[in-house]
């Protein structure tokens, strides 16, 4: 990188997470306004959004190429008390806390203590929803079986398509206006609710080309100030740049990549969706404009380098919004999963690689930043040599790129009901999931904790650690005269916690469409304008629900030890299984040895125990695909954990498969931790036994020391085992590269490490950023050690 | 009936002997005592029994296991069937390690045959220690073997091995003419072969032959053995202070990069 692009790394690495109360007290002052109570919810919404961009601060930094800023200043995080509030207790904690904290000044707990907390008390969206949430469902949370997404930030899960570089934001407004003018409010009895909805949409659409300008006037500003002629000339090609874009659409690479990053300022200041938003395929999207400015001699391949590490170095500056309450564990990250892709397929089927996805690997390489995450897209057109470049960078072991199937993230989204073209214009977002990008709204609705669901039936409906009956009174297990027994037992339970999870959901979903649209997002997914509904209202084409299934491994190896040694082998009663469960194994130890050492377990190509697999799979698939949502979509299962398997592991007992009390529970797909121990490519035969094609997305995570990496025919070696992974139709598997000293001398001496970023679970973290359960749980995972 | 024979593992994933992704069949028993072999559980024929201690929770626990097991040919090509996809996707196979797999003739024949009917690619890693008529008939049998050589001094291979190297070199030769291809392997042992004069033994040695591939891997000497021999109740002959120098190495295998070999550090 130049020193240019090295300046402002750096800065960006260096600048202190901290809350900005900037957000939350202009919309806290607009919600007060005598407009905000005079209009339609949508049109409320887009006012608010218009009234942030109308007055907050304009960040430009020495140096930038790229400008515009969430907050007043890089990591400056805004909040969003419509959605939840933070109380001055939780500002607190934040900014104390060790891990992922966020300062904050006087000023800003001043502008909460005296503005914001004393308006949103009470009114928040989140509040909403607890309110309207059953008892059941509260239980339930609280005996973590299941999480929620929707309760602090707002559905969002989406990725942009190629729309913004055909159309300026005038020309979608024209789109918004062609609509509102054909509405038929003689036969529409929705045609009201449509025309606020649009009327939303094109203030919004204005508020973001207003936001534009005002970057245009600054840059003028700056330019006419400046002393350095070269630097001079730039600022006033950046002002006419933000004077073009996002009114129209992009002519320039730089156009191109600045009228995204306007977008994804749009989204992420009307609300704080998942996934912050990603512009996708960022290869295909840029390349004919990549193309035609090297065609023409006005972009250079180093211009293209500088500006998107630029643009990198943007979405460094935006750490992941932090939650309120204390409940931190379940996904406690500055990461906000804004994840890029590059390789898959044409919409027409056709390798869709280009020379633009072997340099944005360069850029990747050469940033080692944290955020934005990076995949690269596998099909089997896929020439080899762009996999072995990834491995490459993968081997720097900073964790970037994840690689993920096309073929099949392809096939999971046809099955869904996607056209094959939308199908091939998609690919994967956030950790895993497979989404059609620009066209669906694919929601995490939240984690659901398998394991737990067996404890609960080994204890016949009740949470042994609260001893309050919240499931099915399903029998005692010491009853059960067969394993078929307990299986039908355990999937009645099964159907019984995911029934109260949807019926949460569902409510959410209302609550989000009644009272939280996002009409800049719905500006950016079809068919939002043409249907006039918003993104959370059912706009886009396609609409799924995802309930993210958790502990995997750890529910097939304790299915599989109560097969094993209860009912095949009987040389454990299930009264003593159950005894032993309860003292957490104390007294009970040789029988933990049994279960632990002496036990088929899932992960080494071993039938035995993958057929375990195989049934909860289905039963998992069963009781969730396929139901309806009432946005018209549909619930979809996937398989990942992000960092909730260490949560949902503090919240159960000890389990068959000999894991004591409170320990993390496995991740993704990936077996127990140490369970495997025949290799990469067993665990990889016993992962592909599920069919991964009717998942939304499944994470597999495998740790090789830099022995893997060594030499070119390791990197082909490994580039072969991702390819017959893929054969099995797996649909996505990371790498970390590290050995355990590292990480032990890092956790020891975190002071010398502190750019080390290690694989979590679909993402990438600092290692000194990760909590000390965590970082053990990373030096525990399987080391293929090869001798 | 097909064959049985007796092998201590099945190794999947196996990445450093032979081309592609391999999985490794590791043959029980091996007439060869060499002072550094790094699988010392795999000389004597017989099944052995150890007691290991493994830790669970800070507790120790005393585990019987037994090194050697009985199979068939069909065991053993159903756990070789597993890994197809990765043979497929990677122009991988089988080897066939040890121990020394040609003291198990006709097992290894039948694994062998077995495998070319099912189309997969079949490594033979051996010391080269056999009846050289019997070599000869099995050359055909595998796409290509890993030929060791460890020391070339008579009296030395005497010493280090407990055997001479007189067939070992003759079945060198048999196989230089056959159609087979391959690789010859250097275990680079401190204080045996890491000398110059041992390199360039070896160069004259192989300048005197075909060499289709001009191949060699040097699998550098790691002192891992030493808990193994001592698990096994057995002498350790290699000092302790004994360690590779990695100059030497390097210094090997540039030598024969320079003489035009392809040269591999660790197979």
């Amino acid at each position: 990188m130049n020193d240019r692009i090295g300046r402002l790394r750096i800065q960006s690495l260096q600048a202190v997470n901290c809350i900005s109360a900037e957000r939350a007290t202009l919309v806290t002052r607009f919600y007060q306004s005598a407009v905000a109570n005079e209009v339609s919810v949508p049109v409320q919404r887009a006012l608010c959004f218009e009234y942030i961009l109308k007055n907050k601060s304009i960040c430009i930094l020495a140096d930038e190429l790229i400008v515009g800023e969430r907050g007043p200043a890089p990591k400056a995080t805004p909040t969003y008390p419509e959605v939840n509030l933070h109380s001055l207790q939780d500002l607190e904690i934040l900014h104390n806390r060790k891990k992922v904290s966020f300062c904050s000044d006087e000023q800003t707990r001043l502008a909460y203590a005296e503005e914001i907390i004393p308006y949103w008390r009470g009114k928040t969206n989140r509040d909403r929803i607890m309110r309207l949430l059953p008892a059941e469902w509260q239980e339930s949370y609280k005996a973590g079986i299941f999480t929620e997404f929707m309760e602090q930030r707002a559905p969002g899960h989406t990725v942009l398509g190629d729309k913004i570089y055909s159309k300026g934001m005038l020309d979608i407004v024209n789109d918004v206006r062609s609509v509102r003018d054909s509405l038929d409010f003689y036969n529409d009895p929705m045609a009201f609710e449509k025309q606020e909805e649009l009327k939303a949409m094109e203030i919004a659409a204005n508020a973001v080309i207003t936001f534009a300008l005002r970057h245009a006037e600054k840059l003028e500003d700056l330019a006419a100030a400046e002393t350095n002629p070269e630097r001079k000339m730039e600022l006033a090609d950046m002002a006419s740049i933000c004077r073009w874009v996002p009114a129209h659409a992009p002519r320039t690479f730089h156009e191109a990549l600045q009228y995204y990053w306007f977008v994804h300022l749009g989204v992420v200041t009307e609300l704080n969706p998942w996934d912050s938003f990603n512009p996708g395929r960022l290869d295909q999207h840029l390349y004919p404009f990549y193309h035609k400015g090297i065609e023409e001699g006005i972009l250079t391949r180093d211009r293209a380098i500088e500006l998107l590490q630029a643009f990198w170095i943007k979405f460094n500056n935006h750490p992941a919004p932090p939650k309120i309450g204390i409940t931190a564990e379940e996904s406690n990250t500055y990461t906000d999963f804004s994840l890029i892709n590059l390789g898959g397929v044409k919409a027409d089927g056709s390798d869709a690689i280009n020379e633009l996805s072997y340099l944005i690997l360069d850029v990747i390489e050469d940033m080692r930043l944290l955020q934005p995450s990076s995949m690269i897209q596998v099909s089997k057109k896929s020439p080899d040599l762009f996999l072995q470049r990834a491995i490459r960078i993968i081997r720097t072991g900073y964790g970037q790129p994840s690689v993920f199937n096309t073929d099949a993230i392809v096939q999971e989204l046809v099955r869904q009901g996607k056209n094959i073209e939308d199908a091939r214009r998609g690919g994967a977002s956030g950790c895993v999931e497979s989404g059609a990008f620009g066209t669906e709204s694919y929601i995490l609705t939240g984690y659901f904790n398998i394991p737990k669901v067996l404890e609960i039936t080994l204890n016949n409906g009740t949470d042994p650690e609260t001893q309050k009956l919240i499931g099915l009174e399903t029998g005692d297990a010491a009853g059960f005269t067969g394993f078929d027994k307990l299986l039908d037992a355990f999937n009645r339970q099964l159907n019984h916690f995911i029934n109260i999870k949807i019926k949460g959901s569902n409510i959410i979903e209302k609550v989000f469409a009644n009272h939280m649209p996002a009409p800049f997002l719905s500006l950016l997914i079809d068919d939002c304008i043409s249907s006039g509904r918003d993104y959370h209202a059912g706009g886009a084409r396609y609409n799924t629900n995802y309930i993210q299934g958790v502990g995997m491994g750890t529910i097939t190896d304790s299915l599989t030890a109560i097969q094993y040694h209860v009912f095949d082998k009987k040389t454990i009663p299930m009264q003593q299984m159950l005894k032993a469960l309860q003292h957490d194994f104390k007294g009970y130890e040789d029988l933990q040895y049994e279960l632990v050492y002496n036990t088929p377990k899932y992960g080494n190509d071993d039938d035995y125990a993958d057929h375990n697999l195989v049934s909860v799979f289905e039963m998992y698939y069963n009781a969730i695909d396929g139901r309806p949502t009432p946005r018209g979509g549909t619930y979809r299962i996937n398989l990942l954990p992000t960092t909730c398997h260490i949560y949902f592991g503090s919240k159960i007992g000890a389990l068959p498969d000999g894991r004591k009390a409170k320990e993390p529970v496995s991740e993704g797909v990936s077996p127990v931790q140490g369970a495997d121990h025949q290799g990469p490519t067993s665990v990889i035969k016993s992962v592909a036994k599920i069919d991964h094609i009717r998942t939304g997305g499944t994470l597999l995570n495998q740790k090789f020391t830099p022995a893997f990496f060594k030499d070119k025919e390791s990197i082909i070696k490994l580039a072969q085992l991702v390819r017959g992974y893929f054969r099995l139709d797996g649909h996505h598997i990371q790498f970390n590269v590290v050995s355990a000293e590292i990480l032990r001398d890092a956790q020891a001496h975190p002071e010398k490490y502190r750019d080390l970023i290690v694989r979590v679970a679909g993402y990438s973290d600092y290692f000194n950023d990760l909590g000390e359960d965590l970082q053990n749980e990373i030096i525990r995972r399987t080391e293929h050690e090869v001798l | 009936m097909l064959p049985e024979g007796l092998i201590f593992n099945i190794k999947r994933f196996s990445v450093n002997d032979g081309p592609g992704i391999r999985t490794t069949v590791f043959f029980k028993g091996c007439p060869l005592g060499c002072w550094w072999c790094h699988n010392p559980e795999s000389r004597s024929g017989e099944t052995e029994h150890v007691t290991i201690t493994r830790t669970l929770h800070g507790r120790e626990f005393c585990h019987h296991e037994a090194i050697g097991k009985t199979v068939t040919v069909e065991d053993v090509l159903s756990e070789i069937e597993k890994e197809r996809v990765f043979y497929e996707t990677s122009g991988g196979g089988v080897t066939f390690s040890g121990g020394e797999p040609l003291l198990q003739p006709d097992f290894l024949v039948g694994l062998a045959e077995a495998c070319r009917i099912r189309d997969i690619h079949t490594c033979l890693d051996t010391s080269g220690y056999c009846e050289p008529l019997l070599f000869r008939d099995l050359i055909p049998k595998f796409d290509l073997f890993l030929f060791d050589i460890k020391v070339l001094d008579r009296s030395k291979h005497i010493l280090y091995t407990g055997y001479p190297n007189d067939e070992i070199l003759i079945n060198l030769r048999q196989l230089d003419c056959s159609a087979t291809g391959y690789i010859v392997r250097i275990p680079v042992v401190p204080g045996i072969n890491d000398d110059e004069g041992f390199r360039d033994d070896l160069k004259k040695l192989l300048e005197t032959l075909t060499m289709s591939r001009k191949e060699i891997h040097l699998l550098p000497y790691h002192p891992l053995a030493k808990s193994k021999m001592k698990m096994l109740g057995r002498e350790y002959k290699m000092s302790d202070s004994s360690e590779l120098d990695q100059r030497e190495l390097h210094k090997f295998a540039d030598s024969f990069q320079q003489a035009g070999y392809k040269v591999k550090i660790g197979g």
